[in-house]
């Protein structure tokens, strides 16, 4: 207990001489950081997921073609889920003279969970309740084609029904070929006396799910063995392979973007432990020659650090907070957003780490002020003890190496950043230490400051390498960000050009081609190109027979008990690209061209056999290459493509898809008109809605950017003042023999010049490989390599580590000489 | 006190460069030694020897007839808190604690329960009540070495190592200091152990010890 209170009595003393506060600061920040980040990305991941939620208007969603066991919603509704079933089918509407082919989705009230309905039954708002009975909403293509208008009667089946609004903003549709047609929505308590619920009835039940995250993975886990072969269960992610991608890669960025400031703060907390242990050296060996022990000593200092913790914790945990609200506040998208609170995870998060740093930090250090030898006392220029031993080493690299694996939300990722630093650490320390010592040696081309510049830096060898190894790492990972921050936005803003397909049109029998062809070109609209589609069923890989039981994969399960779209073609489509194989060339038959994700989850590799089952009929074929598609570019895609052969005369029907500018959205109903069969699939809203949500998610992604930017150079601050001692001493002799401040800011600016432009060097390099590495094999974007970086890097990191010097030592040079040696 | 045959050699480049060389010489309790010597002689590595604050290449020191070296580094410490006080030429005050506080720190480390009371009337008995709330920083070189002699003596040490005490003082201020150390040394009864350039401090020493080359000459 004594030892606590002396522990205490000496922080208290030592905080007054400010020996804490560049450690606090740097702890602070670093905790402040990881809180921001962490707190703000975790608001924006789960606004994201609401709005990507809306989509399918619930978080799960089980469909079927048959009415639900009724165990499935009380299982959701133990589990406090909200539950509201649906059921869709298509039907014909009527309006004096005119049908129309529509959807029809009967819901009962709650609809939707997730998302909102925007309506106009003469102003446009937000929809708080379904129709009510007896009335229906349709959406905007159902009035045009039937010249309807709200007020209007509309029969449905052997009913009439009312409609009351015209549904502004949709949700819960599926891209599906099968939905649409324009759209009704009616009460659910009215479908019955339709008249249209029959046996037969072309009917798919929608049981919607949401709720408490935990709660519906649960769900999800328990749900997954009970449902039968035609009951599907998909969240937002199985639905949306595009919006999962995004998802994913902001994820990714947000979890490099942690990192980065882990690894700011633990550039600035390595300093500044340092520079505090230099500091107690002499006084921890006059403590041991007062008597102190070795573990009286370490827990002295222990005791100070984990208070030190406590309060960085708390202070760094307000800052995140507050700091998050303000860059929410900041952005006007966000504002609007109204974005849900936080979660306490991300705090947790972040006061773990500050200790993890804190530990990883400062036990070495700490284990080094516990060995001091008391001799110290009477021979001062005795060196700072050695810690020793791989285990202490091994056990801060485990420390740190858990926090970027955690922080990094991935192991790809987090070994990626992990193996990049490290090996930074190795080549960057050994390379600055033999350069300052080359520039040492052939300073004498320069100008005296410079020179002395350069052999000061050569001098402090081992320090002044640390300081470049930290600045370097520091700006890597932050030129890193930059850098994979640009990509993903281009790719992104690539993904969606303005003329992205806005329809799909299926269903095209063959003798329909040139006319349809026609169509387009009477219209002057480009002629879409058409493929053919062939449906089938996969039956056997390499004469191995397979079905759904084949896989424990539930995903697999349901690709391999429904049938595929198959196509072929002769070329690969311009939006495919061939990631293992080879395409075909004219004359080459039976072989298939499989998506890679696809195979990955059903196990084909290149030269597998397989058969499928069309109509009846089986065909074989060996698959030679494996694609990747970009299944938001809105285009036809296909997860199998044969050579034409192959299937050339099973029965097909043709599809393709096409940008319908917004005046000329009425040849879309003449279209419909002239070919009753085709089912004409508006895609629009999807689009504007997933660009919608890529637009936040690139805003996003710039904002936590800028803030890791900002607190980077906030941290690198604090830790060129934790080496200022150093200099602080040097500037107070070089005045005592005459030098002025003019000389002396010259000499430290000169030191910083050096210092900031080898890191900038160094950091670039790091950057364009670790760059490379991220964007290849974690994020899957592609990489290009820009010589930019390499004048941002160094230019960039010389004018900020200049910058930051001169701010940190723009006092020394004023301070009195003998001050400073009588401080000494 | 009693070394024995007390050697220190340690590596210069790949060459062994013998600093002591087989110093042997005893201290009765209450008397005081004088090391004296010219710059390099060895005069501190034997102070450092003697206060166990390192060990030799051989011999041994024996304090109360215990052997200083059979003891770990933990064992030394304890003992210097229990019976042994310091006084450095460069005052080796801790720049971030007060006067007062620099004084209660020996009591502290050793957990006594008066430290504060114990270490003012130290700092009253070397004249520096006044300026017992003062950083290092703000007191003069006499007035740090006086804080310096207070932390010393405020354990009632039962022998005190100083090493060049007026080495960081002018004439006036350096007589003052060690007229204020021989007067404290008296009347606590300490046995003195004193490394020193100065002759007529030294000879006001009991015993003298003059090492030159780190073999003893006197």
């Amino acid at each position: 207990m004594s030892l606590l209170r002396l522990s205490l009595n000496l922080l208290r003393r030592d905080w007054r001489a400010g020996e804490w506060r560049v450690l606090l600061l740097a702890l602070v920040l670093a905790v402040g950081s990881l809180a921001t980040v962490g707190l703000f990305a975790d608001r924006v991941r789960q606004a994201l997921q609401q709005q990507a939620q809306s989509l399918i208007g619930a978080d799960l969603r089980i469909t079927s073609t048959r009415p639900f066991s009724p165990e499935y919603g009380e299982m959701a509704q133990k589990r406090g889920l909200r539950v509201v079933e649906s059921r869709t089918f298509p039907s014909m509407v009527s309006h004096r003279e005119q049908v129309l082919l529509s959807e029809i989705q009967s819901t009962e009230p709650g609809y939707p969970l997730r998302g909102k309905i925007e309506i106009d039954d003469g102003a446009v708002h937000v929809a708080q309740s379904i129709p009510a009975r007896g009335t229906v909403w349709v959406d905007e293509r159902l009035l045009r084609r039937l010249d309807m208008k709200v007020g209007d009667e509309a029969g449905i089946g052997s009913r009439r029904f009312i409609v009351t609004a015209r549904i502004v903003k949709d949700i819960d549709q599926s891209i599906g070929f099968a939905s649409f047609a324009p759209r009704v929505l009616m009460n659910d308590v009215d479908l019955a006396s339709t008249g249209l619920l029959q046996e037969g009835s072309r009917i798919s039940y929608r049981l919607m799910i949401a709720g408490d995250g935990k709660q519906v993975a649960a769900l999800r886990a328990a749900l997954q063995d009970k449902l039968s072969g035609n009951e599907k269960m998909e969240d937002v992610r199985d639905a949306r392979p595009e919006i999962r991608t995004a998802l994913e890669r902001a994820e990714h960025f947000l979890g490099l973007a942690a990192l980065t400031a882990a690894i700011l703060a633990g550039a600035a907390m390595a300093l500044a432990a340092r520079r505090f242990v230099l500091r107690h050296l002499d006084g921890c060996a006059v403590m041991r020659c007062l008597g102190a022990q070795q573990g009286q000593v370490l827990w002295l200092f222990l005791y100070q650090f984990i208070l030190l913790g406590v309060v960085s914790v708390l202070l760094g945990g307000l800052l995140g907070y507050v700091t998050q609200a303000g860059l929410v506040e900041s952005i006007a998208s966000m504002r609007e957003a109204s974005l849900p609170q936080p979660g306490v995870v991300p705090l947790l998060k972040a006061a773990v780490s500050g200790f993890a740093l804190l530990l990883g930090f400062a036990f070495l250090p700490l284990l080094q002020l516990r060995k001091v030898s008391p001799l110290r006392v009477l021979r001062r220029e005795l060196d700072s003890p050695e810690a020793s031993g791989w285990l202490i080493y091994g056990l801060a690299l485990l420390v740190l190496a858990s926090l970027f694996l955690w922080h990094a939300g991935s192991l790809k990722l987090g070994l990626a950043v992990l193996g990049g630093l490290l090996a930074g650490l190795l080549v960057f320390g050994g390379l600055a230490w033999v350069l300052l010592h080359g520039l040492a040696r052939n300073a004498y081309f320069f100008q005296s400051h410079w020179r002395h510049a350069f052999n000061n830096l050569a001098r402090h060898g081992r320090s002044a390498a640390i300081q470049v190894v930290a600045l370097s790492l520091g700006g890597m990972a932050l030129l890193v960000l930059t850098m994979v921050r640009a990509d993903l936005m281009e790719s992104w803003q690539g993904k969606l050009p303005p003329d992205t397909p806005n329809r799909f049109v299926v269903n095209i029998q063959p003798d329909q081609i040139r006319p349809v062809q026609d169509f387009f070109v009477r219209q002057v609209l480009p002629v879409p190109e058409l493929q053919p589609m062939v449906r089938g069923r996969l039956i056997a890989i390499n004469d191995r027979t397979i079905n759904g039981n084949s896989y424990p994969d539930a995903r697999a399960q349901a690709l391999v008990d429904r049938e595929f779209n198959l196509s072929y073609m002769e070329r690969l489509p311009a939006w495919n690209e061939l990631v293992g194989g080879k395409w075909w060339t004219e004359g080459e038959n039976g072989q298939l061209s499989v998506e890679e994700g696809i195979a990955k989850t059903l196990g084909i590799r290149l030269g597998d056999v397989l058969t499928y089952d069309v109509a009846g009929s089986t065909f074989t074929a060996k698959v030679t290459s494996l694609r990747k598609v970009q299944w938001d570019s809105m285009k036809v895609n296909f997860f199998v493509i044969a050579t034409p052969e192959l299937l050339r005369d099973f029965p097909a029907s043709y599809l393709g898809s096409f940008y319908l500018p917004p005046d000329k959205v009425r040849a879309g109903d003449e279209l419909s008109r002239e070919f009753p069969n085709l089912l004409l699939v508006d895609t629009g809203a999807v689009i504007a809605q997933v660009r919608n949500i890529m637009d936040q998610i690139a805003q996003t992604v710039s904002a936590v950017f800028l803030f890791t930017l900002f607190s980077g150079l906030a941290v690198l601050y604090a830790a060129l003042l934790a080496t200022q001692d150093e200099r602080s001493h040097e500037a107070a002799i070089l005045r005592t023999l005459g030098a002025d401040s003019r000389y002396l800011r010259r000499l430290h600016l000169s030191e910083f010049a050096v210092l900031g432009g080898l890191s900038g060097l160094f950091a670039a390099a790091g950057a364009v490989l670790l760059g490379a590495v991220l964007a290849r094999f974690v994020l899957d974007i592609p990489y290009r390599s820009d010589v930019s970086i390499w004048f941002i890097g160094c230019g960039g990191g010389m004018a900020v580590v200049m910058l930051a010097g001169w701010l940190a030592t723009r006092r020394l040079v004023l301070r009195p000489p003998l001050r400073i040696l009588a401080a000494d | 006190m009693q070394a024995v045959g007390l050697t220190k050699q340690v590596l210069s480049g790949d060459q062994p460069l013998v600093i002591l060389h087989d110093v042997s010489f005893e201290v009765e309790a209450g008397e005081s030694l004088a090391i004296v010597g010219a710059s390099g002689s060895g005069k501190s590595t034997l102070l450092g020897l003697l206060a166990g604050l390192d060990v030799p290449t051989s011999g041994k020191v024996l304090l109360q007839g215990i052997d200083l070296f059979e003891m770990d580094e933990d064992g030394r410490a304890r003992l210097r808190g229990e019976l042994a006080g310091f006084v450095f030429q460069s005052f080796q005050l801790l720049p971030a604690l007060n006067a007062l506080e620099n004084v209660m720190l020996p009591l502290e480390l050793a957990g006594a329960k008066d430290a504060r009371r114990r270490a003012e009337m130290s700092l009253q008995q070397v004249g520096l009540s006044a300026r017992a709330h003062h950083l290092p920083k703000h007191l003069s070189g006499g007035e740090q070495q006086r804080v310096a002699l207070a932390r010393a003596f405020v354990t009632q040490p039962r022998i005190l190592f100083a090493d060049e005490p007026t080495g960081n003082l002018d004439a006036a201020t350096g007589s003052q200091v060690i007229e204020l150390m021989l007067e404290l040394n008296r009347a606590q009864g300490t046995t003195l152990i004193l490394v020193t350039h100065d002759e007529a401090l030294a000879r006001r020493c009991g015993k003298q010890l003059r090492l030159a080359a780190g073999r003893v000459v006197q």
